[in-house]
């Protein structure tokens, strides 16, 4: 079986902040990491090569300096790291996004693509469906379970709102993962000394059948008109008071917006 | 480029019942519409299933002008690659100005596949809608949608391609009231699926759900970190209040909570029209998840905490003790 994963280099939201002055994000200091949706993605395809045996790929696009986040890739146990990197592809959005990860792909072998749901970034979940239309692949999103491979028929688990439904699909097709269906495995020292003489295969626009059409900021059908943090104005009461004081205070706002009842407020439902 | 005209609604349902996001859409189109009433746009509904005539009635009375009804078997319940196929032939076939998707699991499995299809630009996830005056002769969606985990925002525009697509978060918009006498046209859509499916359905399981659904909880008391060791406090106060008990990222992310009642970003997002915040810093991607309350009370220690910013009432102190001064009075 030969799978490729869809990896992106994101920066940690979760340690980004805004400077309130200028409105822009403060990104000096945070760290790059592999999007979590993926690495859950790269771990299912690691899992499934320790049971069935498998080939596995990790593709990426993005600037020269994602090739750091594929090493790591073939430290966890890939075989193969790709990435797709090109001026021309600079500013695409997912329409433009997808239209360059498939034309990669179309030039691989494989019966599985992974993406993970969605990046940590954008948060868009569009590129894992586009690419997947692109290939005219069946698609299966949000998957919270691969349960098994057996005759080339994958069945999984997807997570909805509500439920849980499992799913079966014919090879090839394409899924997208959730970071809460596993633990990523931790690098192993063999592992890490041979990606350190891995080399990353790069693909360029050149080495696609893509045209100028296809990619980059001005072929993308979206784009940006503008961008903002948060306006907050702070137009409020901040109470410096001791705790009784404030329990009552709420408990006064609670009346006044009749979400409760006084006097008889364990009777009065 | 084709003439493209109005504001296209996908409706989603589920079992025949249609989902409350479309009615938000139906709402929120129609605000669009009357923004740009030059250009004469109507609010049209696009709704797929099986033996789903019943429901047209009820799309009208929400807002919409006119409803497409793609009635076939084969769309009883959801698929990828049928709702894709007809989707994308009601596109090609009315040349809509703009399509509107619900941002749930269905829609944003769909969403993106449609918009690679008919090749057109796709903004996900948005909670801000507007179209821009600048030009009068189109209307120009201004969508926007928080990204970087609700640190910043953009304003996303698909200016070239039609149908300008996006998907919408559920419970940021309001369902408009339900007129009963409205008028629309109904219209059926011939539905031809002949290829075999691709993905095939084996089992379903309902999630046991652990409390009640949070995005339609009218009072929400929400705890993070701060109150990570008094949970047990926070939950008897809910009891006594009738109030729903949420939590912010931190305490999921410590095993202290199911992920259905986390608020946020990548949780859900609540509306309640009292929101209690204890011991929450209010880091950007819960606060997108929370800042439509009507009423935000916050309750930290740290004075500087994010959360004072958008609160109407904001406490310096400990939470689980004003928590437990809470109690004390209610049991007087």
């Amino acid at each position: 079986m030969k799978i490729i994963v869809l990896v992106k280099q994101v920066p940690d939201t979760t340690e980004i902040q805004v400077d309130k002055k200028t409105g822009t994000l403060i990104r000096d200091g945070v760290k790059s990491i592999i999007n979590p949706d993926d690495l859950a993605g790269l771990e299912e395809a690691l899992c499934l090569k320790d049971k069935y045996g498998a080939h596995v790929s990790v593709l990426t696009m993005g600037p020269p300096q994602a090739s750091s986040m594929l090493k790591e890739c073939l430290a966890r146990g890939c075989e193969e790291a790709i990435l797709l990197t090109d001026m021309k592809f600079a500013g695409s959005d997912t329409w433009a996004t997808s239209n360059a990860l498939a034309a990669a792909i179309k030039k691989l072998d494989y019966d599985l693509i992974i993406a993970g749901r969605q990046a940590i970034d954008g948060d868009t979940a569009q590129v894992g469906p586009q690419t997947a239309e692109r290939l005219n692949l069946p698609q299966i999103t949000y998957v919270q379970e691969i349960v098994e491979v057996e005759n080339d028929v994958l069945t999984v688990v997807k997570n909805w709102e509500d439920h849980l439904e499992t799913l079966q699909v014919e090879l090839p097709c394409l899924i997208t993962t959730l970071a809460t269906m596993n633990k990523p495995r931790y690098m192993n020292c063999a592992d890490i000394w041979t990606a350190i003489e891995k080399d990353v295969k790069v693909i360029k626009f050149v080495d696609t059948d893509l045209n100028d059409s296809d990619v980059g900021l001005k072929s993308s059908p979206t784009n940006v008109k503008r961008t903002f943090t948060k306006d907050v104005s702070n137009a409020n009461e901040i109470l410096n008071i001791d705790a009784q004081s404030a329990a009552k205070r709420i408990l006064a706002d609670l009346v006044s917006k009749q979400l409760i009842v006084l006097g008889d407020n364990h009777e009065n439902n | 480029m084709k003439i493209t005209k109005d504001i296209y609604v996908f409706i989603e349902q589920r079992e025949n019942k249609i989902l409350p996001v479309s009615f938000e859409l139906l709402n929120e189109a129609n605000k669009l519409v009357a923004k740009v009433k030059h250009l004469n746009y109507h609010v049209v509904a696009v709704v797929l299933g099986y033996n789903i005539s019943d429901l047209t009635k009820e799309i009208i009375g929400h807002g919409a002008d006119k409803v497409i009804v793609c009635d076939d078997e084969l769309l009883e319940k959801y698929s990828t690659q049928y709702y894709c196929d007809v989707l994308s032939l009601v596109v090609n076939e009315y040349n809509p100005d703009s399509l509107l998707i619900g941002a749930t699991v269905l829609g944003r499995d769909l969403a993106p596949r449609v918009s690679a299809r008919v090749n057109t630009g796709l903004t996900a996830d948005a909670t801000m809608i507007d179209v821009c005056d600048e030009d009068s002769e189109q209307a120009l969606l201004l969508v926007t949608r928080p990204a970087f985990g609700g640190n910043l925002y953009g304003t996303i525009v698909c200016p070239n391609t039609r149908p300008q697509m996006a998907t919408i978060r559920p419970n940021v918009f309001e369902i408009g009231a339900f007129d009963k006498t409205k008028v629309g046209e109904v219209i059926n859509f011939e539905v031809k699926i002949t290829d075999l499916p691709q993905v095939v359905s084996t089992a379903i399981t309902k999630k046991e759900i652990k409390g009640v659904n949070i995005a339609s909880a009218n009072f929400i008391i929400s705890v993070g970190r701060g109150m990570a060791k008094h949970l047990d406090v926070a939950k008897e106060v809910c009891e006594s209040l009738n109030a729903t008990m949420a939590c912010s990222r931190a305490i999921v992310d410590e095993g202290l909570a199911e992920k259905e009642i986390q608020v946020g970003q990548t949780g859900t997002t609540v509306r309640p029209n009292v929101y209690i915040a204890c011991g929450i810093s209010g880091a950007a991607q819960h606060i997108a998840g929370m800042e439509n309350a009507d009423y935000i009370i916050a309750i930290n220690t740290d004075p500087n905490a994010a959360i004072f910013s958008i609160a109407n009432m904001g406490i310096v102190g400990d939470a689980s003790v004003v928590l437990k001064e809470l109690k004390n009075l209610l049991a007087k």
